[in-house]
């Protein structure tokens, strides 16, 4: 064991580095997912490609700004401003046509139009900004980089990976912990997912409640996309696998659970991240046996409730 | 009349702080109809989803033909004997009246052989007889979707009887039915009940149906039996009038 | 209309041969529909129920790969063809016992989760599937008979069309028996199914088996006529192009599958090449317009059509 430290201790050192930040890029979407459901009921299958979508603007604006001189140190303000655009344009846009229409139909239809959705924003993803990467990461490149210690070395390690990243994950989570238990706004969003009928009843306005929740969902969406690109290269597909993730983290912590998704988040995260470490093949497999043993156990997941049916 | 079918002792059961049973000990007889009366939320649904195993008391036992039934899944104390219909129709919306009662019939065989038609004759004649014995001939192709409230209880009671049980509990089985067509429906019930020589527990709201066709009545309160005894007994005494039937009365 | 049914589906198999004598890319594109329609016969199954997978390319891939991994082995069609059906109904047994836990987003998602991790394993494990090369089928005996190309491939043909027969023949059989009107009650009340005594989660087992074993048929006969398998089988789009042909064709009769797949593999050998980029995006927008405004499908437009009722 000791001997094994030795040897692999700075590639695990790397890795639970790793694992923090794609955590907090993960939580930021399931979160958003999470949300979405809690009030609408529905699961919005197309999730994954506000993420996508998120992503590429932020890369492609990034680039543009930056060819007109915007000095490195905006580009971070500008990932949160490209993803607050993206949500503030595709969300209304979305729930107004497409989701308002379905909300009184069965659950089977709904899932089918968020996945209609799913195959058309992938497509509009890969028409508008084409199937070769794109990479534009001045933002990480700005924060440079520091040693981390760990043990007797010391691991480098970017700024913006290390700070940026779990940072906006936590200010997300107590930013949100705050809005739903202390502003009245929150509390409406709360009240219509804890009980519908009770709430339109009281005259809430639960039209005007989806709109906002969806929209805000989707900013979060694609503030994850946002932050994601300047780590990596942007590829197609990536829609795909962020919705299969950010699902698999809202299923083990259990439906409508924000705390539940942040340490499932972590947990999925730290998973991967050792995981193309040590045992790359399994890199995709990790988060899902998590779920798949978690629900096993757990069937409403690691903090969800049972919800018994009336009869 | 004085053997004892189901016996429930000492049910407790709550939902956060409100006791929906709060100590039941109840005593069915073979053969009899006991009625439950009592205000809302007093937990006589609570008595029958408990009964048939879809709620777990916190403590307590039921047994039924002698043997504890407490704890057993839905499923497995349907196959002992031990049918219900629900307050709110739990019908195959989707399915016509006839195939709702024809899968009920056909679900006594299991429900398990994949190519012969459900409605072959067997299962067919039989749903067809029950319907015309609840009078539900002329809407037999409807879809369940489609019916009035009343038609969807009578139907969702005689999927209950197409179980053939020797126990059949009934929660509301006649809200929902026209004032007018109410007493024919309980003496069409109570005449197939009979010739079935099934025991029955039925929630009820009516005092009307209660006198007439309950041997019995327990009244539920607060979850505890507060009365139980002969109808003529129970609903002439002054403190059961007062805090149950005069709430029923102006509800 | 069911009277009819078997009627049109002769009329449907007699256009086929026609057209596959008549032109022989016809043949090679009507066996591909045949054995999708196959497979699109198990979606219908499990929509009957109420629930629909995103997955379901899992168990086509599956099929596929058992033919591409044991024709050197046990070359016969006559023997893999069972085996690729056995094997995958096991697998769907294995998997259906975790996924049968759940309804709706569950069903769907974890679903597309076991498709994303068959699908990552298939590329990643080059060493045993020459990851996204893809692995070469060669033309094999049938009934311990060699054939030659073209008599090999109207045998494969022959076989499909048999195939979508008698499988078809017994669905319909099945849909109509009390385990099949049972498997249609979880749709809309499974508590009174448990109350009636009948485990409605065997019920739906029993179906997703079935899915399987029709996708694994469906995927060996992809992989003898293409004779070339990749892990795209086993991708996301693959999953959500059967349930596209679920819905165009129709939740109605088991007639729908297979014009639902004829008019998609047909419309895909023109419009895929001139769009590849928007392929999903059509896919995807065609899916909302039936979903929105035509129910019923293909079959129920021609149910209208000829007057009777879809069901």
């Amino acid at each position: 064991m000791a001997e094994w430290f030795q040897d692999n201790g700075l590639l695990l050192g790397l890795a639970l580095l790793d694992g923090l930040s794609s955590a907090g890029l993960i939580f930021l979407v399931a979160v958003g997912l999470n949300l979405v459901f809690g009030v609408l009921r529905i699961v919005n299958v197309a999730h994954g490609s506000l993420y996508a979508i998120g992503a590429y603007a932020a890369a492609s604006i990034g680039i543009f700004l930056a060819g007109l001189g915007l000095p490195d140190w905006a580009s971070i303000p500008t990932l949160v401003l490209s993803a607050a655009l993206v949500g503030a344009i595709l969300g209304p846009l979305i729930e107004r046509f497409l989701l308002r229409r379905i909300y009184a139909q069965e659950e089977v239809v709904q899932l089918l139009v968020t996945f209609a959705l799913f195959m058309i924003l992938e497509d509009v993803q890969k028409l508008i900004w084409g199937v070769q990467p794109i990479h534009h990461d001045t933002a990480m490149k700005y924060l440079g980089t520091i040693d981390v210690p760990f043990g007797a070395d010391f691991i480098p390690f970017t700024n913006y990976q290390l700070f940026v990243l779990p940072g906006f994950a936590v200010v997300t989570l107590a930013g949100l912990a705050w809005f739903l238990r202390r502003t009245l706004t929150g509390r409406v969003i709360v009240a219509v997912t804890t009980d519908r009928e009770a709430a339109t009843a009281m005259g809430i306005d639960a039209a005007k409640v989806f709109l906002l929740t969806f929209t805000f969902g989707a900013m979060l969406a694609a503030l994850g996309g946002a932050l994601s690109s300047p780590t990596a290269a942007l590829v197609p597909g990536i829609g795909a696998q962020t919705i299969v993730l950010s699902f698999a983290v809202v299923a083990t912590a259990g439906l409508g659970q924000i705390e539940g998704a942040a340490l499932t988040s972590l947990m999925m995260g730290l998973g991967r991240s050792v995981a193309v470490y040590f045992e790359p093949e399994l890199e995709v497999v990790v988060p899902y046996i998590i779920m798949v043993l978690v629900l096993l156990v757990r069937p409403q997941g690691l903090f969800g409730v049972i919800e018994t049916r009336r009869v | 009349m004085s053997e004892v079918l189901l016996q429930a002792s000492g049910l407790r059961l709550a939902f956060g702080g409100v006791k929906a049973a709060d100590g039941i000990d109840l005593g069915v007889m073979k053969g009899e109809f006991l009625a439950i009366i009592g205000p809302n939320g007093a937990g006589k649904t609570t008595f029958i989803n408990m009964t048939t195993g879809y709620l777990r008391p916190n403590a307590g036992e039921i047994s039924y033909e002698g043997q504890r039934i407490t704890g057993m899944s839905p499923r497995a104390i349907v196959k002992r004997g031990i049918a219900r219909s629900f307050q709110l129709p739990q019908l195959f919306l989707e399915h016509t009246v006839e195939q709702n009662v024809a899968l009920a019939v056909a679900s006594r065989d299991g429900i398990w052989s994949p190519l012969t038609p459900l409605l072959r004759p067997g299962y067919r004649d039989e749903a067809r007889d029950l319907l015309e014995r609840f009078g539900l001939t002329g809407i037999a192709d409807t879809r369940a979707d489609a019916l009035n409230e009343g038609a969807r209880k009578l139907a969702d009671i005689a999927m209950a009887v197409a179980l053939k049980p020797r126990l059949l509990l009934m929660d509301e089985p006649t809200s929902g039915v026209a004032a007018s067509e109410k007493m024919d429906v309980v003496e069409t019930l109570a005449r197939v009940l009979r010739e079935a020589k099934v025991t029955a527990v039925f929630v009820e709201h009516d005092m009307d149906v209660v006198e007439r066709f309950a041997d019995r009545v327990a009244v539920w309160s607060q979850g505890r039996i507060a009365a139980l005894g002969p109808p003529g007994e129970v609903l002439s005494d002054p403190a059961v009038q007062r805090e149950v039937i005069g709430i029923e009365r102006h509800a | 209309m069911r009277k009819i049914e078997p009627i049109l589906a002769i009329l449907v198999a007699a256009a086929m041969i026609v057209a596959a004598i008549a032109a022989p890319w016809l043949r090679f594109v009507l066996t591909i529909a045949l054995a999708k329609g196959i497979a699109v016969m198990g979606i219908l199954l499990l929509l009957r129920a109420g629930q629909v997978s995103f997955g379901h390319a899992l168990y086509i891939a599956f099929g596929a790969y058992t033919v591409a991994f044991l024709a050197p082995r046990f070359g016969d069609a006559m023997i893999l063809l069972p085996l690729a059906a056995l094997g995958a109904g096991v697998l769907g047994l294995l998997i259906g016992l975790f996924v049968t836990r759940y309804r709706q987003i569950f069903f769907g998602m974890l679903n597309l989760a076991m498709a994303m991790v068959f699908y990552s394993l298939l590329e990643k494990l080059y060493a045993i599937t020459k990851g996204s090369d893809g692995i070469r089928v060669e033309i094999m005996p049938i009934a311990g008979q060699a054939l030659e190309r073209v008599t090999y491939e109207w045998t494969i043909f022959g076989i499909a069309l048999g195939l979508a027969f008698v499988l078809g023949f017994l669905l319909r059989l099945y849909l109509a028996s009390p385990m099949g009107e049972a498997l249609a009650g979880i749709k809309t009340r499974e508590t009174r199914l448990e109350f009636m005594g009948v485990p409605a989660r065997g019920v739906l087992l029993s179906a997703y088996v079935m899915s399987a074993v029709l996708g694994g048929i469906g995927g060996a006969l992809i992989a003898m006529t293409s004779r070339h398998v990749t892990p795209l089988l086993s991708y996301w789009t693959s999953s959500g192009e059967l349930v596209f042909i679920a819905i165009l064709g129709g939740a109605g009769g088991v007639l729908g599958p297979f014009l639902g797949a004829a008019a998609y593999e047909l419309v895909r050998v023109y419009a895929a090449a001139s769009f590849a980029d928007a392929w999903q995006m059509i896919l995807g927008s065609v899916l909302l317009l039936v979903i929105l405004f035509a129910p019923g499908g293909l079959w129920g437009m021609a149910a209208r059509a000829i007057g009777g009722r879809g069901r």
